[in-house]
């Protein structure tokens, strides 16, 4: 019996573990996936928003600005990567400049702070590429960048260090009200729970419908994204957005915390809340667009791209809320932008919702703070010394594109929540995410994975269920020669 | 700090060539650098032949051209380090050359030679570099990466499988998988012609009839968590797929042999130019970089086609080294680049009756036609083996077969091996049979018989390299 279920492992599911785990409560987190972060939160923007954009008074706004300024704080304690680069949005010489007065009306109300319009000039001195026809922007000095998979990695980890207990592949089949508590039936079991918290992505209408004849309904908004080498990593310094529209926040160039180049997203609707694929007029219109706020987007630098799936809700905003006809069911609905920046005060805002249900007790002991995963790519010289003399294999390098080493990897898979699959053990220590793209360190990953976790190279999965990379041994079918 | 000569980054071909041609020009205080466990590069995963013919006048596969310049090495003594990850470079107010290495016994090192030469070789572009629309589920991987799945670790990426790509990876791939059992569906390639040299269209493709699509490309893959399939289209002059040709192919893999990059990352780190055509350093046409001492050659260079033009650039790489450590420059007229003639590629109705010989490293151009008799007329070589070449290949065609068999008792568990002379055409699936379930255990040498007379064809099945139960993955 859980006191607390907290229902899907992305970045909103975990960051509310953690927060909650500060408590004297028995948590457990549900993931369909083989791993956290399998969803929108591997493959999103990495914007840390600054908060002018949302309406005022809305959650979305409210939560946005107080997420932002939390978030270096939580990046220092629980080591996962963030930068404060500054954004712009961009206006071209024909649009509409009365949009930034807008925005930063909008932006000063949130309580952002340090907006600035800015002139061509200012511009340009900042990002010296910007495309010639960019006339105006709104500097936003808060706008920030980080690392979503390590976000979220870290917020589980910490919970799990904390207690909370992580249940992968076990995708939530049923719940059903029994006296005072629930009971859910996952592909792995049954859970008993007496508050669960819906943070189910895309899914969170079919949790919520589980429980509630209230409406929650929820949209899938793809987004495709180009990612470039870091070779073109120093085209801007800054996040250029394009002004925004009714399909959300455009299309916007970006650095990433580790020094790539990013252009992303588009935003259609779709109906397959599994349709991650990208697609050739997707792809276009980003490079396209990108090229309006950039000029010399490498196009032809591009190492991987990818789609991630917004959980839109029909109302606009985000919903934190208890189900009107369901007793201790929390709905974290229609988290799409600026869901990563909000992460942290929607952790805290959940905590106080249930705190004004239940008596929250702090707990004695709880671990604040997490260690990264040492890295030899971010070490010096000095440090890699001494990290090979606390073990070798921090000396045998296994993704050259990001100088990765054996031993990160392995503690990867060590640490709670450990990574059991090869994208699993991508979004913990970048090994695979490189230009290469895993081509010369995937064998080798594969290998490690088998060898730490007793079993076959065969059983080994890239992400999903189904997913496993090889197919058998040689010669197990004979030589078809016609 | 340690000193020395020359330092070599690379144990590939290059850099072997390299160090035995330095070491012969006189300067012996030499070490190889090479971060896998082993030396001999992407050879090592090359188990099929070809290889040689310039260097050594006879047709070897990989792994066994490595091993005859490790061989030379440690004849010579050169020294080199396995293991090791070369992580940075630079250069010192008096020229001298910082290497700066890990590795697991010595931690962080730095090395200071007067002379440098790069060998690192090259990678591969993945499916990003293209950008292929789809999902991105297991099953998608670079051809090199099969081959390594396949070739070392004895592992199928796949059963039914698509080649994006017809150079020659591609289609050194296509035989491969189906010589382990994949069904290879189809050689899709964007151009109208393959890049892939003649000789492998018609070994690798036609000898198993494998569709080659030329001016076609894929559009899309299928298949959230594996490849279901994927949509292949026919392109314009442009490359730009065109409406309404789509079709939709099932398969579980798809490869991709879309072009290598020269791997640079450490050039960079010393400032060097780089040339935006080949991808490798900028040099002059002895080799050096605009940086004095430090020397490029191989596939970092610029990517070659066959081996032995990276053994004999990587020589001239080696002399001109020692040059420079001897007499602080290089004379006038020293050897440098290495480039194929322009290759014999596949161009459907054209050359069709065009044949390269490969009985020697002359490499005749034949033309060799069959009449209504079965008679073969041949023109173009100039010796009489072309002839016995050219009839033998429109009538009764013969092939090596290179192919893997199960190793156990070590960490490598596929063995590679090969017919220790050519079979009959139509005994390859005879053959391929009859080595299904055949495992052999370490240690295993190279040319150790595994089978007399395979399929009754008087050919034995023989290993194709050393492995013993310490042989690492790498």
């Amino acid at each position: 019996m859980y006191d607390v279920a907290v229902i899907g492992g992305g970045v909103v599911g975990c960051t509310v573990a953690r927060f909650l785990s500060k408590y004297e409560l028995k948590i457990c987190l549900l993931e369909r996936g083989t791993d956290i972060c399998e969803g929108t939160s591997k493959a999103n923007s990495g914007i840390i928003h600054g908060g002018y954009d949302a309406a005022g008074g809305s959650l979305k706004a409210k939560l946005n600005v107080r997420g932002s300024r939390m978030m270096e704080e939580l990046s220092l304690k629980l080591s996962f990567a963030y930068k404060r680069n500054g954004s712009l949005v961009i206006c071209r010489s024909g649009q509409d400049a009365g949009m930034l007065q807008t925005l930063y009306e909008r932006g000063v109300t949130n309580g952002v702070s340090g907006l600035r319009i800015i002139d061509k000039d200012e511009i340009r001195s900042m990002e010296p590429n910007i495309n010639a026809a960019v006339e105006k922007a709104l500097y936003v000095p808060t706008g920030a960048i980080a690392d979503p998979f390590m976000m979220t990695v870290a917020m589980a980890e910490n919970a799990a260090v904390n207690g909370v207990e992580f249940m992968l592949r076990s995708e939530v089949i049923d719940i059903e009200r029994d006296d005072t508590e629930y009971v859910i039936t996952t592909g792995s079991g049954e859970i008993r729970a007496r508050y669960v918290i819906n943070a189910a992505g895309v899914y969170a209408d079919r949790i919520h419908s589980m429980v509630s004849r209230t409406p929650v309904s929820i949209r899938a908004v793809k987004g495709e994204y180009c990612l470039f080498d870091k070779e073109a990593g120093g085209l801007v310094s800054h996040t250029l957005f394009q002004l925004p529209s009714e399909k959300g926040k455009g299309i916007l160039v970006t650095p990433t915390v580790h020094g790539n180049l990013m252009a992303g997203p588009t935003a259609i609707t779709v109906d397959d809340k599994e349709g991650v694929d990208t697609t050739a007029a997707g792809l276009k219109e980003v490079l396209d667009t990108a090229a309006m706020s950039v000029i010399g987007m490498p196009s032809g630098k591009v190492i991987t791209s990818f789609a991630g799936l917004r959980a839109k809700e029909a109302g606009g905003d985000f919903i934190i809320a208890f189900a009107a006809d369901s007793d201790n069911f929390m709905d974290i609905a229609g988290i799409d932008s600026p869901g990563l920046s909000a992460a942290p005060a929607i952790g805290e805002y959940v905590a106080e919702l249930l705190g004004r249900r239940m008596d929250l007790k702090e707990k004695s002991g709880f671990v604040e703070e997490r260690e990264a995963i040492p890295s030899i790519a971010d070490a010096s010289d000095a440090e890699r010394q001494a990290l090979i003399e606390s073990d070798p294999a921090f000396a045998n390098v296994i993704c050259r594109c990001e100088l990765v080493t054996e031993a990160e990897i392995l503690e990867a898979i060590r640490r709670p929540v450990g990574a059991r699959t090869v994208d699993a053990v991508k979004r913990r220590v970048r090994a695979g995410m490189g230009r290469c793209q895993g081509g010369f360190c995937s064998p080798k990953v594969v290998d490690i994975l088998a060898r730490e976790l007793g079993v076959k190279p065969t059983e080994i999965l890239k992400a999903g269920e189904g997913s496993e990379i090889l197919k058998g041994r040689n010669k197990e079918r004979p030589c078809d020669t016609e | 700090m340690n000193a020395c000569d020359i330092v070599i980054i690379g144990g590939g071909p290059a850099g072997l060539a390299a160090a035995e041609s330095a070491f012969k020009a006189g300067v012996t205080d030499i070490m190889i650098l090479e971060r896998d466990s082993r030396l001999g590069g992407i050879l090592n995963q090359c188990i099929h032949n070809g290889f040689g013919l310039h260097t050594f006048r006879e047709e070897l596969t990989g792994p066994e051209y490595a091993s005859r310049y490790e061989r030379k090495i440690r004849e010579l003594g050169i020294p080199y380090s396995t293991e090791t990850m070369v992580t940075d470079l630079g250069t010192d107010e008096s020229g001298d050359k910082l290497i700066t290495c890990m590795n697991r016994q010595r931690g962080m090192y730095r090395i200071k030679a007067r002379a440098l030469i790069l060998a690192m070789g090259c990678r591969e572009r993945p499916r990003g570099a293209v950008n292929t629309p789809g999902y991105r589920g297991a099953g998608v991987f670079s051809a090199g990466t099969a081959q390594l799945y396949v070739n070392i670790h004895g592992y199928m990426p796949g059963k039914t499988v698509v080649i994006v790509g017809s150079g020659d990876i591609g289609l050194i791939m296509a035989r491969r998988m189906t010589l382990e059992g994949a069904k290879v569906r189809m050689v899709v390639e964007i151009m109208d012609h393959s890049g892939g040299l003649k000789r492998n269209i018609i070994q690798c493709l036609n000898d198993f009839g494998i569709p080659l699509k030329l001016s076609h490309t894929v559009t899309e893959i299928r298949g959230k968590d594996r490849v279901e399939g994927v949509v292949v289209a026919s392109v314009d002059e442009r490359r730009r797929p065109i409406p309404g040709t789509e079709e939709y192919v099932e398969c579980d893999t798809v490869l991709y042999s879309v072009g290598l990059i020269p791997e640079n990352e450490l050039t960079r780190k010393l400032g060097a130019g780089i040339d935006d055509k080949t991808g490798g350093p900028v040099v002059k046409a002895d080799l050096e970089l605009s940086i004095p001492g430090v020397f490029a050659c191989g596939n970092v260079l610029h990517v070659h086609d066959i081996v032995d033009h990276v053994s004999e650039e990587s020589a001239h790489a080696g002399e001109n080294a020692a040059a420079y450590i001897r007499d602080g420059r290089v004379p006038e007229g020293a050897g440098g680049y290495v480039d194929s003639e322009e290759k014999n590629v596949y161009r459907p109705g054209e050359n069709e009756d065009r044949l390269t010989c490969i009985m020697c490293p002359n490499g005749c151009e034949l033309t060799a036609v069959k009449d209504d008799d079965g008679k073969v007329k041949v023109s173009g070589n100039r010796c009489p083996k072309g002839v016995r070449y050219a009839t033998e290949e429109l009538t009764a065609p013969r092939r090596i077969v290179t192919t893997t068999v199960k190793l156990e008792g070590g960490g490598i568990e596929a063995l590679p091996v090969k017919t220790d002379r050519t079979i009959p055409k139509d005994k390859i699936s005879d053959v391929i049979k009859e080595l299904t379930g055949v495992s052999v255990t370490v240690p295993v040498s190279t040319g150790d018989v595994i089978i007399h007379d395979i399929a009754g064809t008087g050919a034995d099945i023989i290993a194709g390299t050393d492995i013993t139960a310490d042989t690492d993955i790498d």
